[in-house]
């Protein structure tokens, strides 16, 4: 079974797309499928400004997006991969490392950092889709993990935005044992008695999902996000029958009682906001 | 790609019909020989089981004649009992859970269960379990501590169940709890992979204070088949998969993922299943002790720093 959707899995760098939209005055929406004017869909957060398609965000962008004035504090940058298992499918794991490393940045797959949303103390996790996927290696459990104790430490709240294909098959066992030990962090940051938002965004699969994704106080999902554990063509493949339109998009998981509430982009900062006053995590 | 654990077993195989012809024979004349024969066999089968590649370690692991759950908690336990259900939505058959007694003393007992026949095999799901699987694995867990019963886990499955039911009742949430609530349980786990460890449907019974595994038992983030599928974009490079994401009880001890490796007998456990639940009673018994040393409340927190520290990383 995988934790990856084929269609979806991250290509190679060097035939990548740019993180979030394609160069050029004018792009395509994936969703609509019409020619949208590029700097009308960023001035809208990066939603097609005809039919409200979420398109991918960078961390960084969430991090403008959430923290008050865009002015943040990462922390535990400095975290990279190293290759545990010396893996080497097609390519060495090491060199694909390098490569996304230089075209994505040095944050691995999460970046971690601290700051005011709406004038409250929080600390935000915002995964790097364009790096493999989002997978989830050491770099992320690790940083991850770091964010909720530092939550605990400060008494504030934990944000987690998940944009990810689940666990990062080159690291083996050990991406695996990652969702233990998030979830276990996670488990002391509610004895701690601290709020856990956790964002899900398209898409959030596999072992993400399978862990701190699905594990929020609130989960709150962009629109139409693709979320679930198993990916849709595994399952297809394995119940031979097609799946119903909709299925495993965020709309899908609200009628089945695993999200909280979908929240457009340009909502998703004030209603976070509205959420923490009323529990007063502060 | 040869899925078929016979291939390698051949040269044993061959061994034990000769001495079945031999031994159908009458003549006394013919004793040496057998012996001969047997003192061969034992050196062929330690020869082959102890150069497995982790491809032929994970044929073993799902070999058709592998001691499943319910065949070690009938041979480790007293007094099993199984409850079913999740008070939820129903029972799931991929995972047995209950109570029963390790020695006298008392305590729950959870494991992913397999079928045997055909008939079996539809009704266990293939050991694949569904949401409800992992909730009633939830509950029981969630008795013990009520209870303060020590947990006995046993793992052995490819993986959560990738059907659309298992999606739409949450299968990502239920692992999700259980890996939180494992965490925080304030009993002692004790967890023993004794087959395939495939996944997060096999993490959602693993977060425990000591994990065992199996010799020949394999445990990885997906199956060989699955990341020959993806990375390799095909899946008769499984092999290769298998290698490259190092799966055998020996890596993940290397590892730092599980505790102990627990020897099976020659030939493998499918071998003399018997003899494999002997040789694990004592590690589960050593471990039990071990930890009631430790308050209850104080479990979380030792639990918190053996599985914080998985992970490999460089900094700077
Ligand atoms: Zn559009």
């Amino acid at each position: 079974m995988s934790w990856f959707r084929k269609e979806k899995k991250p290509k190679e760098p060097v035939e990548q797309r740019p993180v979030t939209i394609p160069e050029g005055l004018w792009i395509k929406c994936e969703d609509c499928k019409e020619i949208v004017y590029r700097k009308e869909v960023e001035q809208n957060l990066n939603v097609c400004t005809r039919c409200g398609y979420h398109f991918r965000l960078t961390a960084a962008e969430r991090f403008e997006i959430l923290f008050d004035d865009s002015h943040f504090k990462e922390f535990a940058g400095n975290i990279r991969s190293g290759d545990p298992l010396e893996f080497r499918d097609t390519k060495r794991y090491r060199d694909r490392l390098k490569v996304y490393q230089q075209r994505v940045g040095q944050g691995d797959a999460v970046r971690c950092a601290e700051g005011s949303l709406e004038a409250m103390p929080v600390v935000i996790c915002a995964m790097e889709y364009a790096f493999m996927g989002g997978s989830m290696g050491s770099v992320v459990g690790e940083k991850i993990t770091l964010a909720a104790e530092r939550s605990v430490e400060k008494k504030e709240p934990l944000i987690v935005v998940s944009c990810s294909g689940g666990a990062r098959m080159q690291e083996g066992i050990l991406s695996l044992m990652q969702m233990a030990k998030i979830s276990a962090s996670l488990h002391r940051l509610a004895a701690a008695g601290l709020p856990y938002i956790s964002v899900l965004t398209d898409p959030t699969t596999g072992g993400v999902t399978a862990s701190y994704a699905m594990l929020g106080d609130l989960n709150i999902a962009e629109p139409k996000a693709l979320i679930g554990f198993a990916g849709p063509r595994v399952i297809e493949q394995t119940i031979r029958q097609t799946l119903p339109e909709g299925f495993q998009r965020s709309e899908f998981l609200v009628e089945h009682g695993m999200v909280d509430i979908i929240t457009p982009r340009a909502e998703m900062k004030p209603t976070i906001g509205r959420f923490l006053r009323m529990f007063n995590a502060h | 790609m040869n899925g078929d654990p016979s291939q390698f077993e051949e040269p044993i195989l061959q061994l034990r019909r000769e001495i079945e012809a031999l031994t159908a024979e009458e003549g006394s004349e013919q004793g040496a020989e057998i012996q001969r024969l047997r003192e061969k066999l034992t050196r062929v089968t330690d020869e082959v089981y102890s150069n497995l590649t982790p491809w032929q370690k994970t044929l073993v692991a799902r070999h058709p004649a592998r001691p499943y759950t319910l065949d070690f908690i009938g041979a480790v336990f007293e007094e099993w009992t199984e409850i079913h259900g999740d008070r939820k939505f129903g029972d799931d058959p991929a995972i047995v859970a209950g109570f029963a007694r390790l020695k006298g003393k008392a305590c729950a007992v959870i494991g992913h269960q397999k079928g045997r026949n055909t008939k079996e095999k539809v009704y266990r799901n293939f050991g694949q379990p569904r949401p409800e699987g992992f909730r009633k694995a939830l509950r029981v867990m969630k008795l013990a501590e009520k209870f303060a019963l020590p947990v006995f886990t046993f793992i052995d499955t490819q993986g959560a169940y990738p059907g659309l039911g298992a999606e739409e009742r949450g299968q990502a949430e239920a692992i999700a709890v259980n890996l939180r609530e494992m965490a925080g349980l304030e009993v002692p786990i004790i967890v023993t992979v004794i087959g395939e460890g495939g996944s997060g449907g096999a993490l959602a019974l693993g977060v425990g204070d000591r994990v065992f595994m199996l010799e020949h038992a394999v445990y990885s983030v997906i199956s060989p088949e699955g990341c020959a599928a993806i990375l390799w974009k095909n899946p008769a490079a499984a092999q290769d998969a298998a290698a490259a994401m190092k799966i055998t009880a020996k890596d993940l001890k290397k590892l730092g993922v599980i505790d102990e490796i627990v020897s099976e007998p020659s030939g493998g456990a499918h071998s003399d299943p018997e003899a494999a639940a002997a040789i694990l009673v004592p590690y589960l018994e050593r471990a039990l002790k071990e930890l009631q040393k430790t308050k209850g409340n104080l479990l979380p927190e030792e639990r918190y720093k053996k599985f914080r520290k998985i992970g490999y990383f460089e900094k700077g």
